[in-house]
């Protein structure tokens, strides 16, 4: 893990000039993740998250990551699939609470392939909020008095005021973090619309950014909302254009979940074992060229039908 | 209604409700918690904040948005604010919550709840997913209601892993320097108990309609504390399962009786 100092030498090294960045996503992830880093995904468990360019990583084979995320989904049973991961650090590793446990998890953290430390949710928000704000930690009352400090190694402080005790968050700065947005400018100031998560925490927290976004829209507009941008192009280092590029998940105001596609992972894995993960890998990964390839094996007609439902959710339609 | 006509998820679901009381803050998770919530808020608790992980402060539940996580788009249904995570949970911690829901694979005794590990957790012979924001609510929550199904496998003398804390060891929170909140209610299919306040043991408050006291104690790991007289628990009402059937109509979450 990367400390304070390193973090800080490196943001002060940044080029935070607003150019522009707008590229191909298997060059944002050819340049921008390397074997062996810390990646930081966007988003918690289901909405806004960066399925994509998780498909771009397992396709470059890019080895060793070690993953951060508050909640995690598909988009780390993927790279765990894929063989890529060597530590998880989240508060809760599997596909949807629907799908119960991941087979694949327990398979990979079971046998002592992967590492999982594990914190509370609060305690993995604080600890990009730290890195995010440049402090080595923030205090919290979550996990005091749990097991949960046994496994992650937390250490437990005294307040120097009232002498409370707390858990003492260690900040987690990623190498990189890839954020999946509704909006962003080729400058990469992006705009989310729906709950920001602490994804914008998390584009401060990291050395580099990459932004994936439904739309690329011009600088003009994003200066007409500048009250609605979230992460600044300063801290941004490439932007990708990828609609639809949190499917399966959700994207707010967008489209919603495909169940289905989930659904039927999942019965497979349940009924032919996990080395089913490997045919899913091949036919909607590997096989294919990039996210746009991807997208022509959904079905228009379910995308459309999910487009409709999440314009229903945003705009409090009536059932 | 007879005892044949609900199933054991259905009144777990009603007891949760009745126990939630009007104008209360409510943070809750998908399935049975959530159903809970939602039938007091069409019942006695119109005015009942929902609050979930995802950051949505009070959502609107309805049936055709029904949620599948608490970070799905749909727990936003008409919400009147979409906060972070972190804004939510610092509300716990900043006690504006009144009710926090959870649940586990293990509970013990003390009302400690592991989501995280069957067995050791150095070597684990089953790696569960994890805290999410159980931690953060059973600590954090000023009354944590744990609502679940009764097996025996689930109320275990000890857990194997506090991934949310009780009564600990029933020497209480706060000498551990957890000074807020508390394990306030167990509730499953077969009864509700409660805890001792100064043993910080779990409790049979009441059973349900047609549940020994022996039924109970045969699908429980450990022994609850046993009062002299238990209280018999009113059956759900005709209203109540229509509510829940209208919600929830293929039983997803709230399972249908046979």
């Amino acid at each position: 893990m990367m400390n304070l100092v390193e973090s800080r030498r490196n943001a002060e090294q940044k080029d935070h000039s607003m150019r522009e960045k707008l590229m191909p996503m298997n060059e944002a992830i050819d340049r921008f993740v390397h074997d062996g880093e810390v990646v930081a995904l966007s988003s918690a468990n289901y909405d806004r998250i960066a399925m994509a360019a998780v498909r771009e990583i397992v396709r470059q084979g890019k080895r060793n990551l070690t993953v951060a995320k508050t909640l995690c989904s598909f988009d780390v049973e993927l790279l765990l699939a894929a063989g890529l991961v060597k530590k998880i650090v989240s508060s809760w590793v599997s596909i949807g609470v629907v799908w119960g446990v991941s087979k694949i998890m327990r398979e990979n953290v079971e046998t002592g392939k992967v590492e999982f430390e594990e914190w509370s949710n609060l305690g993995m928000n604080l600890r990009f909020a730290s890195a995010a704000m440049g402090v080595p930690f923030l205090p919290t009352f979550s996990m005091v008095g749990s097991d949960l400090p046994k496994q992650n190694r937390a250490k437990i402080i005294e307040c120097p005021y009232s002498g409370q005790k707390l858990i003492a968050v260690p900040a987690l700065f990623p190498h990189v973090a890839i954020l999946h947005v509704q909006r962003a400018d080729k400058c990469g100031n992006a705009i989310i619309d729906g709950g920001i998560s602490a994804d914008p925490s998390i584009a401060k927290a990291a050395n580099r950014v990459i932004l994936t976004a439904e739309e690329i829209v011009d600088t003009e507009a994003i200066r007409k909302e500048a009250d609605k941008v979230v992460i600044p192009f300063l801290l941004v280092d490439a932007v990708v254009w990828a609609p639809f590029g949190s499917h399966p998940y959700d994207c707010y105001g967008n489209y919603d979940m495909d169940h289905e596609h989930v659904d039927s992972y999942v019965n497979q894995i349940e009924t032919r074992g996990i080395s089913y993960a490997q045919e899913y890998l091949n036919e909607y990964v590997y096989s294919v060229k990039d996210h746009f390839e991807y997208l022509k094996k959904i079905s228009p007609k379910k995308l459309l039908e999910a487009v409709a439902m999440a314009k229903g959710i945003k705009h409090g339609w009536m059932e | 209604m007879s005892s044949e006509t609900y199933s054991s998820s259905e009144i777990a679901a009603v007891t949760a409700a009745r126990n939630i009381e009007d104008n209360r803050v409510v943070f809750v998770g998908t399935g049975l918690p959530l159903m809970a919530t939602a039938l007091a808020q069409r019942l006695h608790a119109p005015n009942i904040v929902i609050v979930f992980e995802g950051g949505q402060i009070q959502p609107r539940i309805t049936r055709k948005y029904m949620p599948f996580s608490p970070n799905d788009i749909r727990a936003g249904y008409r919400a009147i604010m979409l906060a972070t995570p972190t804004d939510v949970l610092s509300l716990l911690q900043k006690g504006h919550i009144d009710y926090g829901f959870i649940s586990g694979a293990q509970i013990d005794q003390y009302g400690n709840v592991n989501t995280s590990f069957i067995g050791d957790y150095t070597k684990p012979k089953t790696r569960l997913p994890g805290s999410g924001g159980a931690n953060d609510i059973g600590s954090l929550a000023n009354k944590t209601i744990i609502l679940t199904r009764h097996e025996k496998r689930r109320f275990v003398q000890k857990v194997d892993f506090i991934t949310t804390p009780g009564n600990i060891d029933g020497e209480g929170r706060e000498k551990r320097g957890l000074i807020f909140g508390k394990p306030f209610l167990i509730i499953t299919g077969l009864a509700i108990m409660d805890f001792d306040t100064t043993l910080g043991k779990a409790r049979i408050m009441a059973l349900q309609p047609g549940v020994t006291k022996e039924k109970v104690l045969e699908n429980m790991g450990f022994r609850p504390i046993i009062p002299e007289s238990i209280e018999v628990l009113d059956p759900p009402t005709d209203e109540e399962l229509q509510i829940l059937r209208e919600i929830d109509p293929d039983g997803r979450w709230v399972e249908h009786p046979n």
